[in-house]
């Protein structure tokens, strides 16, 4: 909630802050042409490239803030770390009461070096004081009555805390923590957390680039982040070359022919809305969870893609291209080769696209259920260790990954098909 | 060799075929469309038509009058319901190179540049490499794109387009060449001066020219035949014999408008589509 809120906050602060700033610039500049219609006209609305850095900016200012990232200038409040001391009061059979103070020290998890609880005096009466240690986000039940004279086999109780009373169940906020009474009485102190995420819901940024470097170098699950990813890869490109290799000639066919219309109408119209993802049981019943499984699943992704886009592709051209073509002397194996392949192109390429991030994602769920290596197995295997910073790396670099593809297929497509869109 | 465009031909190794001055004949074609509610529709009725080789013939008519699918049947990509079509006395049953046709735009291949699209009809024939060269060079200098043989179709403009349709039909030396309005999407300037370009590529190549059109005026600048057709069923309503794309051949189109026998021709063809179109109308509105 306060990160949501914060993040609308440094959003509509960016908003205004830009909106002066290049307000005061095109005034120094002198205003060029501009439209005065813009809400609405959607050609008008360009993306703001202020607004795309400050917003990645933003993400990663709010992350490191809320995980006491170094990286960040400012956090919100951390768990607290240090001493601290609370006072209980004990009561015995009889009625009286005596006051004792338990010392914590609350340490940081995983920080190097021994924590040992603070050296107390007994002090005087039959409570005694204690001394406990804990761990930032933990919590600790403290057994104040070991050392007392007069403990709970006696039929003492503990019946104030800081000298408000309390029952069992209660809560008491005390210096730097929350003490609760349990069922059987016994205080449990948990230090105050403060606004950071733990660790192991949400690393920092520099824990999670350490790892990166870390599994590059050593590797997790004996593959190197590398080989993870170079798999991963590996069965996307096999499946989706598999699947063009196959799916775009049937769709030409499809296109071309009513017998093959007919015939593979019923069984690319029905396998089309089957999700990749429904298929993984069957795949692996038949082939294993094995390369060859992974690269059949991922071909049935693609083929079915590819195969409507070609289709669509043949569907596409204009008839008076085809009866231009005829009419110059062009026989029908020079048609498809010069006038059908080319102008399915724009067509075949947006069906590529489309494919390779449907192989993406399918791969990537397929080595979540079962592989040897692969990015998906890694995030899968990482996160039943609670490793959660290989997990956000592997997401990060998924996401990456999966953005690299279509930019690569996009550049391809500019360059091989200039004429798309401007027929 | 000076040829009417001015230009100069050291060595032409490229000519037109002026020897097959073919003529195509039309006997007794009838159409009928089924359409997909079990009615049929008589496109064509029973038309009958001799196209002297080397003629310029253009057809006008109302909307659904069966002048496109008349096109298209002597192009060869219908097979008409009844009579045939032939040309020098070959029945026509298929497209084919030596009719060639040149449609209203869009019908270029937009992955190829100017000069492959030009080349495409000889290339196909498998002419060596070096005579395509000389066609496509030859043809676009005819059509004024000398200078744009590398450009991108999508980079030209769409009279330039227009030219390069006329270039690419140009290139394969056909008997016939059907258009099926050209020059429909052009703006007034341009059309005018792609008109100039029709009737001076007739007069050099001596082809026989069948030009649909929807504008009575182009009709009648570049027709040395005229017919109107009347629609359901689609027949021939009129026919004119007209000088004025003799005239028209070399000379000032504007000048050709003021001739005194233009404007009576314009208004009595303009009312008679007009009075076509208005019984069209009255049929839709009685439930016809």
């Amino acid at each position: 909630m306060i990160i949501l809120l914060a993040y609308v906050a440094i959003f509509v602060v960016a908003y205004v802050a830009v909106r002066q700033i290049s307000g005061r610039l095109t005034h120094l500049w002198g205003v060029t042409a501009r439209k005065t219609v813009t809400f609405g006209d959607e050609s008008a609305v360009t993306s703001d490239r202020w607004a795309s850095v400050i917003s990645v900016i933003t993400i990663f200012l709010l992350w490191g803030a809320f995980t006491g990232s170094k990286l960040t200038p400012f956090h919100v409040p951390g768990p607290f770390i240090g001493e601290t001391s609370f006072t209980y009061t004990s009561e015995n059979l009889d009625g009286t009461r005596d006051d004792a103070t338990v010392a914590v020290l609350v340490f940081e998890v995983g920080a190097e070096g021994d924590f040992n609880p603070p050296e107390v005096e007994p002090g005087p009466g039959f409570a005694k004081n204690d001394s406990v240690k804990v761990g930032a986000w933990r919590s600790v039940l403290v057994r104040v009555d070991k050392n007392d004279e007069s403990g709970r086999e006696d039929g003492a109780k503990v019946v104030a805390i800081d000298g408000r009373e309390v029952e069992p169940g209660d809560s008491v906020n005390v210096n730097s923590g929350t003490v609760t009474i349990s069922s059987k009485g016994t205080p449990n102190f948990k230090p105050a957390e403060g606004w950071q995420m733990e660790p192991i819901w949400l690393p920092s940024p520099e824990a999670v680039v350490s790892r990166v470097a870390e599994i590059a170098q050593h590797g997790y699950q004996n593959s190197t982040l590398f080989q993870h990813v170079g798999w991963s890869l590996f069965r996307v490109v096999a499946g989706f070359v598999l699947g063009s290799l196959v799916g775009i000639p049937l769709g030409y066919a499809m296109g071309l022919n009513g017998w093959c219309r007919g015939w593979f109408d019923p069984i690319v119209e029905f396998m089309r809305p089957v999700p990749p993802l429904a298929l993984i049981p069957l795949v692996i019943i038949w082939a294993g969870i094995g390369e060859f499984g992974k690269i059949i699943l991922l071909f049935l992704a693609a083929l079915w893609i590819m195969a409507i886009a070609a289709r669509a592709g043949v569907s596409g051209v204009a008839i008076s291209k085809v009866h231009a073509a005829y009419s110059l002397g062009a026989n029908k194996f020079q048609i498809l080769r010069r006038v059908i392949i080319p102008n399915s192109l724009p067509e075949i390429f947006t069906g590529a696209r489309v494919a390779m991030g449907v192989c993406w994602g399918t791969v990537v769920a397929a080595e979540l259920v079962a592989a040897e290596r692969g990015a998906g197995m890694m995030i899968m295997v990482a996160s039943r260790f609670q490793l959660t910073d290989i997990v956000i790396m592997g997401i990060i670099l998924i996401g990456i990954i999966g953005f690299g593809i279509d930019i690569l297929m996009r550049t391809t497509e500019r360059w091989l098909i200039p004429w798309k869109g401007r027929g | 060799m000076q040829g009417r465009f001015g230009v100069k031909d050291p060595e032409p190794t490229f000519s037109w075929n002026f020897t097959n001055m073919s003529d195509l004949t039309i006997d007794c074609v009838s159409m009928r469309f089924n359409l997909p509610s079990g009615d049929s529709i008589l496109a064509l009725e029973n038309i009958s038509l001799d196209i002297k080789g080397g003629e310029i013939l253009t057809v006008l008519g109302p909307s659904g009058c069966g002048k496109t699918t008349l096109l298209n049947i002597v192009a060869g990509f219908f097979s008409p319901t009844s009579g045939i079509v032939s040309l020098d006395g070959r029945p026509v049953t298929e497209p084919g190179p030596e009719r060639g046709m040149v449609f209203q735009q869009g019908a270029l291949f937009e992955w190829m540049n100017v000069r492959d699209n030009v080349a495409f009809g000889p290339s196909v024939k498998k002419l060596p490499k070096s005579e395509i060269d000389d066609i496509v060079d030859r043809l676009l200098e005819v059509v004024g794109l000398k200078d744009f043989k590398d450009k991108a179709i999508y980079e030209l403009s769409g009279g330039m387009q227009q030219r390069v349709a006329l270039a690419r039909c140009l290139a394969n030396d056909p008997e016939v060449i059907l258009m099926d309005e050209p020059l429909g999407a052009l703006d007034a300037l341009t059309r005018e001066k792609m008109q100039g370009l029709v009737l001076n590529l007739w007069d050099e190549t001596k082809k026989t020219i069948i030009l649909i059109t929807h504008s009575v005026e182009e009709a009648l600048l570049l027709g040395g035949r005229l017919l109107v057709m009347a629609p359901r069923p689609g027949r021939i309503h009129k026919e004119y014999r007209l000088p004025f794309a003799a005239l028209g051949v070399g000379a000032d189109l504007r000048e050709i408008k003021k001739h005194d026998e233009f404007g009576p021709r314009r208004d009595e063809i303009l009312s008679m589509i007009w009075d076509m179109e208005e019984e069209i109308m009255g049929r839709m509105e009685t439930g016809m």
